[in-house]
């Protein structure tokens, strides 16, 4: 089936089999089993695991080994899961369709000639294709809930440091933040719960305890205040996602929740200030790309030479945009103008979402102004292509904790409503998608792979 | 007298950074140890060698040392402090950027605005602290030669991320002797405090200066940055250099180009390291994957608490407790193992300024030749308080004394065993200088008359014959008294 798809770069069938087998075996002795005993996760191409290669979906990085495993490889497989297999994604998680990465795009379940939305969209159409029960993305500006919206299923991502980020290649190390793929919540919370928690490896994850997800998801909505900011409402949605979103927040209000009008006057500067905030720190996390110690190397006489083809080779166009975008924001006599002042609008984002989340316990918004969008559609016109992420990214620059769950569709495509809630309260979001989505059939409906 | 007065128109200004290898056992960011001379890439990790996902973490130790140090020089020292990336390439760099700090009014260095006082012969002075911050080192490179070609390059990434202290001097030293007397003086205090080594020749304190020419009270002029300075004497040596070869081009009235310069040690120059000077951009931002330091009240007065002596006051203490000179105090305080060294001795002999004036002087100039620390030679303050006894009981000349130290200071040899194994001892034996003298009155008659003549000096020509014949070991009293008893009989 992934012939077609092509969520996955890499797959590990041998060591896969083996782990089954064993956990099998345990299950018959009926021994206390963790809690994703057998299980096989899909992990995004981004997160360094030993055995598999780690890509980042880029030529740079072709065929590299890590030596090591990310904590949260760590923490999935001392829950008993299988890592399966490694799932393709925009290079270095730079983009909004998959269509970014060196090894060719992922095509969504629903429709193989539409984009499964980036930049994890090869571990949502696996989930989405019924190829994995679980699988793990990474979200810098979007990159979890997008995919999740455009493929029918449930993504999260959490709190800015909720989640270790140790072993994940880092884009924008200030907004990445790894986050379940799962086709319902409760398995997401499942998902969130074993990765989740402070790792003394990555020194800007949270010491704080990490709730039982699951056990508070019966709770339902019961006095609950949502507020749906009015910026994000109307102009420039499609049709159908503005009533799918609007609909979505009736059923919450008849599951006894309160809908309550907020503002959040500064989204509209998030995509600017995301596109300065970013490519800067991506400019720096990419500059170790060299040729001097592993992953390609274009062999050349002279040291710049070889840095300059290496890089000029090993690096797609969007990459590159990129880290010249980052470059030309942190240069003397550009910082103030960009890249600090693009600091300050983020701490006015994340003012915004203070002030609302104190009259409110959710903000309640589209995940994407459109369903899928066509394969090539965009490809070619970057700035349309950034704005597919105008309602994610003020989550990732608030660093708050938001949720993609199916709400709908337009013309069979799947649409995604997204729930954001205050800092590390992961569980409030996962209590109302978890009541939304029991009291709807959406995350029933799967694509015909036929 | 020369037309020209330049040499005592122009000020010397000089500001220093040294890089301090702080003495932890782990690296800046990550668990690897740092010991010295490992074999190549064996104290690494995911972190030091920039591998993709790895993450810095801070060394708590390495804050502490360098909180311990902005305490000593008075700095003011900041609530939180930010790290930044540094951004350039280098194949030594793993990461291609350096996690190290910066002045931003926002995000400050570890210490800023501190002090160290500096006393010479002249009046006190304060050399102002610009900054003390932290950061990371780089790999080391090591290229593979043949015929004179490089034939391919290796990286040692053992000293990838071990950490490093900079601290900045404003431009206010005004002398290559004031550089040198500056960083003898930061060095001791670093000892004391337990924060360095201060072994210059291993790399462990590393100095670079900037030195610039101007006339007095004028603006500061175009400086250079001079660097490879691996010893005290060589800072003070290249820093002369280099403000000498300034005066001369200003003295053709030629400009003096902003450049780096490096110091051959061999040649006694600096010569240009780059040619064209491009302005480095190397685009600082705050380091996004390590949070803010945190320095609380309470940690800073827990450092200030448990500092040491520090060698000002050492100093002071020394030069009232023993009534050793200014100079002689700072020079035994000069280094934190040169004070132990010396309160050691005195131990043993307590004449105090005897053993000052030993260590100011031979040993000093011994160390100096030599290019070592006290501690990196054999000597013990046991044997040293022995030489003294020896010369003080007069079974050695200070002649001889002087010229067995080199040798106790290289092999660790007792003086009353070198004396003993060379026979060395004074010849006090009245008949065997008596024997001498005879032989030496018989083979000069001329001066013996023309002592009797009442040519006293022909007594000193004399004298110098019988030392001469006893290689030095005659005791000179007993062959002045004896001579003159033998001439006038
Ligand atoms: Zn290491």
């Amino acid at each position: 089936m992934d012939s077609r798809v092509h969520a996955f770069l890499s797959v590990d069938k041998s060591s896969a089999l083996d782990a089954a087998r064993r956990w099998d075996a345990r299950r018959a002795d009926a021994d206390a089993l963790p809690p994703l005993a057998g299980l096989p996760v899909a992990i995004k191409d981004i997160i360094c695991s030993q055995g598999l290669p780690t890509t980042c979906g880029s030529r740079i990085l072709e065929g590299w080994r890590s030596p090591y495993d990310a904590t949260v490889i760590t923490r999935l497989r001392e829950a008993g899961a299988i890592v399966i297999g490694k799932t393709n994604l925009d290079e270095f998680a730079m983009g909004s369709s998959t269509e970014n990465s060196a090894f060719g795009p992922t095509r969504n379940p629903w429709d193989l000639a539409r984009v499964p939305g980036g930049s994890s969209g090869g571990s949502a159409a696996a989930v989405s294709a019924d190829m994995v029960p679980l699988a793990l993305g990474t979200d810098t500006g979007g990159s979890v809930r997008l995919p999740a919206a455009f493929t029918g299923i449930v993504g999260l991502k959490p709190t800015y440091s909720r989640v270790s980020r140790y072993g994940l290649v880092a884009f924008a190390s200030s907004l990445d933040q790894i986050g379940p793929l799962a086709r319902t919540v409760a398995d997401a919370a499942l998902l969130l719960q074993v990765i989740a928690g402070r790792d003394p490896r990555d020194s800007t994850s949270a010491d704080l305890p990490v709730p039982d997800y699951s056990a508070s998801l019966p709770d339902g909505v019961k006095g609950m205040k949502i507020g749906i900011p009015r910026e994000a409402i109307g102009a420039g949605l499609q049709r159908e996602v503005n009533d799918a979103v609007l609909a979505a927040a009736r059923v919450l209000e008849q599951a006894g929740a309160s809908l309550i009008e907020v503002s959040l006057p500064t989204i509209e500067y998030a995509v600017p200030t995301y596109y300065i905030l970013a490519p800067s720190e991506a400019s720096a996390n990419l500059a170790r790309y060299d040729g001097v110690k592993y992953g390609l190397r274009v062999r050349t006489p002279d040291i710049h030479a070889m840095y300059a083809r290496t890089r000029g080779e090993g690096f797609g166009t969007e990459v590159k945009r990129r880290i010249m975008l980052g470059t030309y924001a942190l240069s003397a006599g550009f910082y103030e103008g960009f890249f600090l002042k693009a600091q300050q609008v983020r701490t006015l984002v994340r003012k915004d979402f203070t002030v609302a989340f104190g009259s409110v316990d959710l903000v309640l918004m589209p995940v994407a102004p459109t369903v899928a969008f066509k394969l090539g559609e965009k490809a070619h016109d970057p700035l349309q292509m950034y704005l597919t992420d105008i309602y994610t990214i003020p989550v990732n620059l608030a660093g708050l904790p938001g949720i993609s769950v199916p709400c709908g569709s337009a013309d069979g495509l799947p649409i995604g409503l997204q729930l954001i809630g205050k800092p590390f309260d992961e569980a409030t979001v996962l209590r109302a998608a978890h009541t939304y989505e029991q009291s709807t059939e959406w995350h029933k409906a799967r694509p015909q792979l036929t | 007298m020369s037309e020209r007065t330049t040499a005592i128109a122009y000020e010397v200004v000089i500001g220093l950074e040294i890089h301090v290898q702080l003495l932890t056992d782990s690296k800046m960011f990550c668990e690897c140890a740092t010991a010295f001379g490992a074999p190549p890439n064996t104290q690494t990790c995911p972190v030091c060698l920039g591998l993709p996902g790895a993450l810095p973490v801070i060394n708590r130790k390495a804050v502490e040392l360098g909180l311990r140090t902005a305490v000593a020089l008075g700095c003011r020292v900041h609530g939180t402090s930010q790290f930044h990336r540094k951004n350039y390439y280098y194949p030594d760099l793993p990461k291609n950027y350096q996690i190290t700090q910066y002045e931003y009014k926002i995000h400050p260095p570890l210490g800023t605005k501190g002090s160290l006082e500096l006393t010479a012969d002249t009046s006190p002075r304060r050399i102002g602290i610009r900054r003390v911050h932290l950061e990371e080192d780089t790999g080391k490179l090591v290229h593979v030669e043949q015929h004179g070609q490089i034939l391919h390059s290796l990286i040692d990434f053992n000293r990838s991320g071990v950490p490093l202290m900079e601290v900045v001097t404003e431009p206010d030293l005004r002398s290559p002797e004031q550089a040198r007397l500056f960083l003898g003086r930061l060095r001791s205090l670093l000892q004391a405090i337990g924060v360095s080594s201060g072994r210059m020749e291993e790399g462990s304190l590393r100095c670079d200066a900037n030195v610039s020419l101007r006339r007095p009270g004028a603006e500061l002029g175009i400086r250079t940055e001079v660097k490879n300075m691996n010893s005290l004497r060589s800072v003070e040596r290249a820093l002369a250099f280099e403000a000498q070869r300034q005066e001369q081009l200003l003295d053709r009235g030629q400009p003096v180009g902003q450049e780096t310069r490096h110091w051959d040690e061999r040649r006694g120059v600096t010569f240009s390291s780059r040619t064209k000077e491009e302005a480095q951009d190397y685009r600082y931002f705050p380091e996004p994957d390590l949070v803010p330091i945190a320095v609380g009240k309470q940690w800073i007065d827990e450092v200030r608490a448990s500092l040491p002596e520090l060698p000002d006051a050492r100093r002071q203490r020394y030069a009232s407790a023993y009534r050793l000179s200014p100079y002689d105090a700072g020079l035994v305080t000069s280094s934190m193992p040169l004070a132990i060294f010396f309160e050691a001795t005195v131990g043993h002999y307590p004449q105090a300024k005897t053993v000052a004036n030993w260590l100011a002087g031979d040993v000093a100039a011994y160390l100096n030749a030599e290019g070592l620390e006290i501690e990196e030679t054999a000597l013990t303050p046991n044997h040293l308080a022995e030489l003294l006894r020896l010369v003080d009981a007069g079974t050695i000349s200070i002649r001889t004394a002087k010229e067995i130290l080199p040798e106790m200071l290289r092999t660790g040899a007792s003086a009353e065993q070198l004396v003993a194994d060379r026979g060395l001892a004074q010849i006090s034996d009245t008949a065997a200088v008596g024997s001498v003298i005879d032989r030496i009155i018989a083979e000069h008659p001329g001066p013996a008359s023309d002592f009797h003549g009442g040519k006293t000096q022909a007594l000193t020509f004399l004298v110098g014959q019988v030392m001469k014949k006893t290689r030095g070991r005659a005791n000179p009293e007993l062959v002045n008294r004896l001579l003159r008893e033998k001439l006038q009989s």
